[in-house]
């Protein structure tokens, strides 16, 4: 048996561990978050796919589901955090206003998650169904299992390019 | 002479007599900590940067502004009906009482507001109930799941889910309705509804028996709640605090029964009011408005009367889609409406509400055009989180989760 | 709706402090001089028929083309009456300045920044004005009719190959 056999194999069963063991950030922000909670809840249980408990710190979770409009001022706050996640970690835009801003284009909001950190799976509906959430779970994790790459690897393999740390603008003093 | 070097000397050697040491001050700072804005208690993202001693608060800043999606500005481009989306948006706990109080303040300057069918006031009043019944419950659930009440968190979203599945029924949507319009409501109850709500109802005072069980006689969660985040009547009106916040204070003020709208004046319900303004009081005044919330309903269920559903005037409601379809006359109407917008004589108003925290006020700027030149939200929890400036300081920083989620937040209102 | 305010209001104070007065759609509103602000809000709330402890709302309108163009407006109500008024006084738009009402009611503070926020009216005697729904490098005021809705102000650079 060549060596690449048993490699292919060691790597589909950690991505099978991965898949059925995540450990979610959510980053709740607005409505969503009602429909997030809906998904714990007895009905729609999340649990039975294996990424039921949120570890509520970057450090501990793999993946980052942005729940909810991003306005330009969490920008950073959002960038921070999914740089403080290790890898391998993927990232699930709940909701039209985490995808694309939703109807909301203004001063305040970002267009998106994906203007800010990469995106995996983007489920679309104000708020989305719990049963689009599920769907893009398991989307997630067929994606996972076929070691289609998380977003950082992703980007440097098909964009070519490595994410650099966030850029903040220097703060002006008080004022407006 | 006794210094801080030789306290900590004689610390380090394990000296046990200490006392001509009484006067000596040991050092000390206090250390900034942030509650960001991503954290698992602030629900609503508000970042609370504070100022810790030890584990007691000394100053403590509330910066809000992570969710505001510029409602204002976006309503000074849509016209007076595309507006309702956005304010689902706004207290999205709540839905159906933002729409009810934006189209009251629309009717208000159109001065129509007694020219709105009765089936249509019963109607906002039933769905505005239940929207009201599960802010409290979100409210419960999240605040005690704060507190390490898991179970309670899951009965009651399980109660919630039922009554989403009624306003479904309604309205097409689980969370964000837009089912009022100007001078109704867009369409019908569904055949069999007040049935179903009258069963659900019954399943949420099961499900409330036991959170209350859980929760009102448990020594952990009294220990955390009672006494805690006081707030005095006397703060109350300074500061702009109304709803269940208020009324727990033992300022007596509900906009549904001070200033009756819509039917409630036909409706015998009891405002619950507290006495010492801590925590405890608030989660009893929601706990407590939820079973007045089902007496309005029961009576509100049992008096609706047949008949229109919205206003019978095409400068102001859609034709219905028959006549749309085959007559002229109500496809131009159709086609006004949704192009310019309905037209609402120049002018302004205040209009104001019961939310699920307060009194939601609108005040509408018109000047004569089918889009609003001023939509101004009064928000209810922006004035109820203000006071927190004032309560923080003294607290712990464990007590910062319990009173910061009893003041229920809601993003959406607060930063618009 | 009661007239009462209206009336005290006329009687307390000179035509050129109280300008205008008015009923519309059921509300009492009543035009009053910047300068005036303070101590007209001062006798409303202590004056004993009138009592209006309660601070309901202050914003602000743009009145563009009107001068003057920014109107502050300020609702309050009182528990013990019943009663409602609206304050409006308009503003310059070359330096729009104002006393603050946080010494009269507590709760004015963050609905004072919140009008500095957005529409970039100062507020004499506030002791915190700092941006509070924007951020503070945001440049302008946004919800003046002048600033186009869609001008965003990125806080971090985009990443490449986003729109």
């Amino acid at each position: 048996m060549p060596l690449s056999f048993y490699s292919s194999k060691l790597a589909d069963a950690v991505n099978w561990a991965r898949k059925y063991s995540l450990f979610q950030y959510p980053f709740v922000t607005a409505c969503c978050g009602m429909e997030f909670m809906a998904l714990w809840a007895p009905k729609y249980d999340v649990a039975r796919f294996g990424a039921e408990f949120p570890r509520f710190s970057p450090r501990q979770s793999d993946l980052l589901i942005v729940v909810g409009t991003v306005t330009e001022k969490q920008g950073p706050v959002l960038r921070r955090i999914y740089d403080q996640m290790c890898e391998p970690k993927w990232v699930i835009a709940f909701g039209v206003c985490a995808s694309t801003g939703g109807f909301y284009q203004n001063y305040s909001t970002m267009p998106g998650a994906d203007q800010v950190i990469p995106v995996d799976v983007y489920v679309p509906g104000c708020p989305p169904r719990p049963e689009q959430a599920l769907d893009a779970l398991i989307l997630l994790q067929e994606r996972i299992q076929r070691g289609e790459g998380h977003s950082q690897v992703v980007l440097k393999q098909e964009k070519g390019f490595d994410v650099p740390l966030a850029t903040i603008r220097p703060t002006a003093k008080a004022g407006g | 002479m006794a210094t801080t070097d030789t306290l900590r000397r004689k610390v380090v050697f394990g000296e046990t007599d200490l006392s001509d040491l009484d006067d000596v001050d040991l050092p000390a700072e206090s250390m900034p900590l942030q509650m960001g804005p991503s954290h698992p208690a602030m629900h609503g993202t508000v970042r609370i940067t504070l100022e810790v001693e030890g584990e007691k608060i000394k100053t403590s800043d509330i910066q809000i502004g992570y969710l505001h999606r510029c409602f204002e500005k976006e309503a000074e481009a849509a016209t007076w009906t595309q507006i309702f989306p956005y304010t689902d948006r706004l207290n999205y706990v709540s839905p159906m009482l933002n729409n009810v109080g934006y189209a009251m303040a629309v009717e208000k300057l159109l001065d129509i507001t007694g020219k709105i069918p009765e089936r249509a006031q019963y109607i906002r009043v039933i769905v505005g109930e239940v929207s009201r019944i599960t802010d409290h419950l979100t409210c419960i659930a999240a605040s005690a799941m704060e507190l390490g009440a898991f179970t309670v968190f899951f009965y009651l979203i399980k109660t919630r889910e039922w009554l989403w599945e009624l306003l479904e029924e309604v309205s097409g949507a689980r969370l964000t309705h837009s089912y009022v319009r100007i001078g109704g409501v867009v369409a019908d109850l569904p055949m069999g509804w007040s049935e179903k709500l009258l069963d659900v109802l019954g399943k949420v005072r099961t499900a409330l028996s036991d959170a209350d069980q859980m929760l009102t006689r448990n020594k952990i969660f009294r220990d955390r709640m009672d006494g805690v985040g006081v707030i005095s009547k006397s703060d109350a009106a300074g500061w702009g605090l109304t709803g269940p916040v208020a009324r727990s204070t033992g300022l007596a003020y509900d906009v549904r029964k001070d200033h009756p709208y819509l039917v409630y004046d036909r409706f015998d319900f009891d405002v619950p009011v507290g006495s010492t303004g801590d925590n405890f009081d608030r989660y009893a005044c929601r706990l407590e408005e939820i079973y007045q919330s089902m007496r309005i309903l029961e009576q509100a269920l049992s008096g609706i009367p047949q008949g229109r559903i919205i206003i019978d005037d095409p400068r102001l409601a859609l034709p219905a889609k028959r006549e749309t379809y085959n007559t002229i006359e109500a496809m131009i109407a159709h086609f006004k409406l949704i192009m310019d917008g309905l037209h609402v004589p120049a002018g302004e108003v205040y209009s104001f509400t019961e939310g699920g925290n307060g009194e939601l006020g609108f005040y509408l700027v018109s000047r004569g055009e089918g889009r609003p030149w001023k939509c101004r939200v009064r928000p209810p929890c922006f004035a109820n989180l203000a006071v927190l400036t004032k309560v923080l300081p003294g607290l712990f920083i464990a007590d910062v989760v319990p009173t910061f989620g009893m003041i229920n937040m809601i993003g959406g209102e607060c930063d618009r | 709706m009661a007239t009462i305010v209206l009336d005290k209001l006329l009687e307390r104070f000179t035509a050129a402090e109280v300008i205008e007065t008015g009923s519309q759609h059921g509300d009492e509103w009543a035009r009053v001089a910047p300068e005036a602000w303070l101590s007209i809000a001062e006798f409303l709330r202590d004056d004993p028929q009138l009592q209006m402890t309660m601070f309901i709302d202050l914003t602000c309108v743009d009145r563009i083309p009107d001068q003057p163009r920014f109107d502050v407006v300020l609702h309050l109500y009182s528990i013990e009456h019943k009663h409602r008024v609206r304050l409006l006084a308009g503003l310059p738009e070359a330096d729009p300045v104002i006393d603050s009402l946080v010494s009269l009611w507590p709760g004015a503070n963050w609905f004072e920044r919140e009008a500095f926020d957005l529409y970039g009216v100062r507020f004499e005697g506030h002791p915190d004005l700092r941006r509070i729904l924007l951020y503070p490098e945001f440049q302008g005021y946004p919800l003046r009719k002048d600033y186009p809705k869609e001008k965003r102000q990125p806080l971090l650079r985009r990443l490449p190959g986003s729109v």
